[in-house]
């Protein structure tokens, strides 16, 4: 809503001196979001005056078409004499009145005018436009005042051009605040003014001749006021005064009918319809529409109708969408000159759904939503029809038929403590500042300690008693409550998966990757692109109804294609050497899926029901991702650096498994996207043994890399932690060992086995086969040549053994290394090297 | 070594005759003497001091002596090789400055050398930033509460007094899931903000609830330098008997003094949210200026624009109408939310310029905010 100070001061008396910027913040104190403050012809200066265009000398020779112009200013000049100017416009004659801004003035831009040499003549000022003059764009030509304008007057008071405009985003709560009216009683309430109602006016009571009018369906429209001017001049022109107002309350002047309306409407916040009585064919009916009715609103689109729109009609059909547009075949023109104005009010819920169902807002729709006082409606046509009557030529006049429909409303009546704004507050209000300030806002209140207050017709939004004690404690001002903290129960920390969340966080940084937070949105060119099998059960996604971008209407069901992305983006950027993380959730589909049920709310839903919301939802589980690329440890003045590979991933995976307190094995696996030769399943095993793919990690495959645009070798890693913690039993408590300080006793052993034989089955069986003794085991060699056979491969492990209580001896010690080698010799056909 | 001797003749003992001590301690002094490194000096105290040098050899015959020889034989013995271990420890001071002033400066590398060979990491600042107040409510009692980011619609609007045509239901721009026959009507959303979690929250818990809610939240707006469609919020909410805008006031005042300093509280604006009643947008008076730039073109603050306040959220008394939907009775309880939004946040807080920095995952951007924000 766009509020003209000088237009509020019409029914408020602001302190002379009060700036736009003060009225904005007291208004902002009382909760309306004033967005800015206009300052209209702030760099506009003087002299701007009234001019009569006396003779006009046509140039030939110039590209365009030039005019030299005599214009009379009066004494405004100084002399008296003509004021000669060089003009490019064409759309005024001599004897119009124009506005002339003479030497020394400035118009907005700033564009300071001077005295000049132009199109061979000298031109001593400018005739202005209405863009030029900062009056908005619609208009090149330049401005024709109307013929009784004082030769010589100033031109920026009769045109209004120096004003502030407060812009406000009226909340939903608000519906009062869309017109000029309900911000001028704010204001009043803020200087503790009182109110100029543009509403009080004398209106003549509803009698049987006037327009008929017949409302099929009440409770789509509780009021229809009919009225009807006749005689209305077509060529009569909006005053200045009018068109200044509606454009600057947002609105475009169009003609004198469309503008009076738009004016009420800005003043009232009541919208009205005017429709051509020419075109009208009988009685005006207000009904629902049928199966297939269609309708072609003012914007000429011819709109498919649903049976719930609330329609205007005539004998004829629809004739309007009420409450939202009005139809063509109706619409004043350019012969007009009888009308019928409707002032109606309609249900509020059936407008946004109409207005909603068409994509149609408009300034009406939007104040019907909010909720419009049904009490304006009589008010609003009795002014529209005052203002053409009034300004639409000699002939025009109203009617003397007057209709009015109306059904009964219910009166909200809400019983309030007088104490109760004070307990939501923490303010001690006395029971007659309640009173009085609900008073202000239009509300009777009657009784001592428990009141009950019926709110005015303008405010639908206060129903309970929170919202009377909103209004009281706004008004008293939000910056007396006081600065008090609860008495809050002593709580019991993070729960163990949020410490859980954060160590990965941590111990992934600490191991020198970076955590990027990617959007979740993915189309399947994204699986295409990571080599995903047709059936793959990632391609099945969540999907939005309206995605940002139709490339991407699904939500992710792995973390991988935003990290690959921002993976690329910074090589795209020239970052190097990269180990990028991501946590967070992918969003994976239920088998089938219920629609969620509309649940009551007036209740506690039963668990029942809460339990169809929670079937209606997918699957929403953590996962943590890695990817790499570059090195692993940069190269430098001490040499060459570590370039990552598919064992970071690896190694990445366990980084989170330690800091969630859970042993992970590692398996030769194949899955889309990693190389099919360097993927490791990431395994978990359970206290009772079963085991628990929890993700993957390894290098990816050349082919998804070459898709991606990535270079060679990328390593990535997902583990899903929901799977991986799912052993742990709430907390993960590390337990203390025995820390033996009897010396240590190593022995190293060299392995042959097969080349296809898995490390770890060596490792494993090693760690079984030594025994209690053993304290560590390393692989510290892996070797493939001449001295191992073809096929084979030869490991090499440090195994380090130590007793709790006792010095061990060489021969403790060998015995417990011949039992490891003895049990991986049997396992996997271990051969001792050398031996 | 002698064998015990049975004559008892202390001339017989040739090693303890006083020319023979007086020669080993000559010798010792002179190998101390002579030795030019530390390696030479420990040579020579292996050799002159060690288990097989001639004074510990004497040493070890004085015990073969009969009682009346012991005494000067022991006292000789002793103050030769109390003489050769003084000379020793006064040689080792010597060698170990002469060392200290030669060796180690030979030694000297630049310790300017750049040595960077293990990558740093970092978390994302908006990450942190969320731990961070998450720590600063824990410590006030609250527990952290979370919940799904693919949401049922009741919990998102119509539990929250959202109700279905209610022009605020239009007021956050949604993500409406698809429903399994292709409709718009899945009853389903990417949830707007994180107050569904209140409303879990409350379902499941009794009063005293005190929780903070962080979490990602998604409104369809374009990205660009002050707008993207998922972003970050935390939301607080505490239901309890008695509570006041005052326990809302003082638990924001408290919050925003630990965030940004002493001094510095929260103004409270009416405003409108469904959820709350009443409603207020919160402001922070400018850290940076303290309102110093108000008026004052001369110091214009950027952080507010020389407003003096930060806008950084909403808040409000819970509105009755949500907790009778989670099954609470306003009669006997009341509560307070707040929500703040993070990027926000990190904007004012740390200067981000454009909101696309905190998207587009540049490790440029997250490398400097480390650990901890």
């Amino acid at each position: 809503m766009r509020v003209p100070l000088s237009w509020l001061r019409e029914y408020v008396d602001l302190p002379a001196g009060e700036s736009g910027r003060d009225v904005a913040d007291k208004l902002v104190a009382l909760g309306l979001e004033v967005e800015t403050v206009e300052q209209l012809g702030a760099d506009l200066k003087g002299p701007l005056v009234v001019g009569r265009v006396l003779e006009i000398e046509e140039l030939e020779g110039f590209k365009k078409p030039i005019r030299f112009c005599k214009v009379d200013v009066g004494d405004a000049n100084g002399t008296g004499e003509p004021q000669e100017i060089v003009c490019g416009a064409r759309n005024f004659e001599v004897d119009d009145k124009v506005v002339v801004i003479l030497p020394g003035g400035v118009l907005p831009g700033p564009f300071e005018i001077a005295e000049r040499k132009t199109y061979g003549r000298v031109s001593r000022g400018m005739i202005c436009s209405a863009r030029e003059l900062g009056m908005g764009d619609d208009h090149d030509g330049i401005i024709v005042l109307p013929i009784e304008a004082q030769i010589g007057a100033d031109a920026i008071e009769l045109l209004g051009l120096i004003d502030e405009v407060l812009d406000i985003a009226v909340t939903p709560d608000r519906g009062y605040c869309l017109s000029m009216r309900g911000v001028a009683r704010e204001a009043a309430i803020a200087y503790g003014q009182p109110l100029r109602d543009p509403a009080l006016l004398d209106v003549p009571d509803a009698n049987s001749y006037g327009y008929p009018v017949l409302v099929e369906d009440a409770a789509g429209c509780d009021r229809f006021v009919a009225r009807t001017v006749v005689g209305i001049d077509p060529e009569a022109p909006s005053p200045l005064w009018l068109q200044r107002r509606v454009q600057m309350g947002g609105m475009r002047p169009i003609s004198l009918v469309v503008d009076v309306t738009n004016y009420v409407m800005l003043e009232l916040g009541q919208p009205l319809h005017a429709y051509d009585r020419a075109r009208l064919q009988g009685a005006i009916v207000v009904r629902r529409a049928h199966e297939g009715e269609t309708l072609t609103t003012l914007d000429d689109a011819e709109r498919k109708l649903d049976r719930e729109d609330l329609l205007i009609c005539d004998d004829r059909g629809a004739i309007g969408l009420a409450g939202v547009m009005g139809g063509a075949s109706t619409e004043i023109g350019v012969g007009t000159t009888d009308i019928v104005i409707e002032a109606a009010h309609f249900d509020s819920v059936s407008i946004a759904r109409t207005a909603r169902r068409h994509k149609l807002g408009s300034e009406a729709s939007r104040r019907f939503e909010r909720g419009v006082d049904p009490e304006a409606a009589r008010a609003a046509a009795q002014r529209a029809v005052d203002l053409l009557a009034a300004l639409g030529g000699e002939r025009a006049q109203a009617e003397a038929g007057v209709t009015e429909v109306d059904a009964p409303r219910e009166v909200v009546r809400i019983v309030l403590a007088a104490d109760h704004a004070a307990r939501v507050a923490g303010v001690a209000y006395p029971r007659e500042t309640v009173a009085q300030r609900l008073q202000e806002v239009g509300c009777s209140v009657e009784g001592i300690d428990e009141l009950t207050v019926v709110p005015p017709t303008w405010r639908p939004d206060l129903t309970d008693p929170n919202d009377l004690a909103e209004e009281v404690i706004r008004l008293e001002g939000y910056e007396q409550v006081p600065s008090t903290l609860p008495q809050v129960p002593a709580g019991r920390g993070l729960t163990a998966d949020q410490r859980r969340r954060r160590r990965i966080g941590r111990a992934l940084a600490g191991a020198g990757y970076v955590e990027v937070l990617d959007y979740p949105f993915v189309g399947q060119s994204a699986f295409d692109d990571l080599g995903l099998a047709p059936d793959d059960a990632r391609r099945r996604t969540v999907v939005l109804v309206n995605p940002i971008s139709e490339e991407e209407p699904a939500l992710r069901t792995t973390l991988l294609p935003g990290l690959l992305g921002t993976l690329r983006r910074n090589l795209g950027r020239g970052n190097g050497d990269l180990a990028l993380f991501e946590s967070g959730v992918v969003f994976l589909p239920n088998a089938s899926t219920p629609r969620a049920p509309q649940l009551a709310v007036d209740r506690r839903p039963t668990d029942e029901e809460l339990a169809g919301l929670t079937a209606a939802l997918p699957d929403q589980p953590q996962r943590v991702a890695v990817v790499l690329a570059g090195e692993r440890e940069h190269s430098g003045w001490w040499g060459k650096g570590r370039p990552q590979v598919w064992a970071d991933a690896i190694e990445a995976a366990r980084v989170v498994a330690d800091a969630v307190g859970v042993e992970l094995t590692v398996r030769q696996d194949q899955y889309e996207p990693w190389h099919p030769g360097r993927c490791a399943a990431l395994v978990a095993i359970a206290a009772d043994g079963t085991e628990r793919v929890v993700g993957h990690a390894g290098e990816l495959h050349p082919r998804v890399l070459k898709a991606l645009h990535l270079p060679e070798r990328v390593a990535a890693m997902e583990l899903d932690l929901d799977l991986l913690t799912a052993d742990l039993d709430g907390e993960h408590l590390p337990q203390a060992g025995h820390i033996s300080s009897y010396p240590v006793a190593t022995q190293d052993v060299a392995l042959v086995v097969d080349a296809s034989v898995p490390a770890a089955t060596v490792e494993a069986a090693l760690v079984e086969g030594a025994g209690v003794l053993l304290e560590s085991v390393r692989l510290f060699d892996v070797y493939t040549g001449e001295q191992v056979a073809e096929g084979g491969k030869s490991l090499a492990y440090a195994l380090r053994f130590r007793a709790p209580d006792r010095t061990l001896t060489v021969e403790e010690a060998t015995a417990a290394r011949d039992a490891a080698v003895a049990l991986a010799t049997e396992r996997t056909g271990a051969v001792l090297r050398g031996a | 070594m002698s064998a015990p001797n049975k004559s008892y003749d202390p001339v017989e003992v040739e090693a303890l005759k006083p020319e023979e001590v007086e020669r080993a301690r000559d010798a010792a002094l002179a190998a101390v003497a002579a030795a030019s490194d530390l390696a030479e000096l420990q040579e020579a105290k292996v050799a002159h001091t060690g288990d097989r040098s001639p004074l510990a050899l004497a040493n070890r015959e004085i015990g073969a002596l009969p009682p009346q020889a012991k005494a000067e034989a022991g006292k000789r013995v002793g103050q030769a090789r109390g003489a050769v271990k003084k000379a020793l420890e006064q040689r080792q001071v010597e060698l170990e400055a002469e060392r200290d002033a030669r060796v180690l400066v030979e030694e000297a590398v630049d310790v300017t050398l750049p040595w960077d060979r293990a990558p740093r990491g970092a978390r994302h600042p908006l990450t942190t930033l969320s731990e961070r107040i998450e720590d600063l409510f824990v410590a006030m009692g609250y527990e952290v509460a979370e919940g799904p980011q693919v949401e049922a619609e009741w919990y998102n609007f119509d539990a929250l007094n959202i109700l279905p045509d209610h022009p605020a239901r239009t007021m956050q721009d949604t993500f409406f899931v698809r429903a399994e026959d292709g409709s718009a009507d899945s009853g389903v959303v990417l949830r707007t903000h994180t107050s569904p979690v209140q409303i879990r929250t409350m379902l499941t818990r009794t009063p005293p609830i005190y929780v903070i809610c962080p979490g990602r939240v998604y409104r369809t707006d374009e990205l660009d330098a002050t707008h993207t469609p998922v972003f970050g919020q935390i939301e607080g909410l505490a239901v309890d008997k008695g509570l006041t805008m005052g326990d809302l006031k003082g638990t924001l005042d408290h919050f925003v003094q630990a965030m940004f300093g002493e001094g510095i509280v929260t103004r409270l604006r009416p405003s409108y949210f469904p959820f709350t009643e009443p409603s207020a947008e919160l402001d922070l008076k400018c850290f940076v200026c303290r309102g110093a730039s108000v008026g004052d073109p001369e110091r214009p603050c950027r952080t507010c624009r020389s407003e003096g306040w930060i806008e950084w959220g909403g808040c409000g008394m819970v509105n009755p109408r949500v907790l009778i939907a989670c099954g609470i009775d306003p009669e006997v309880y009341s509560g307070f939310a707040f929500g703040v939004g993070l990027e926000r946040a990190l904007m004012f807080r740390h200067n981000v310029e454009d909101m696309r920095d905190m998207v587009e995952g540049d490790v440029r951007f997250t490398l400097p905010f480390g650990m901890e924000i």
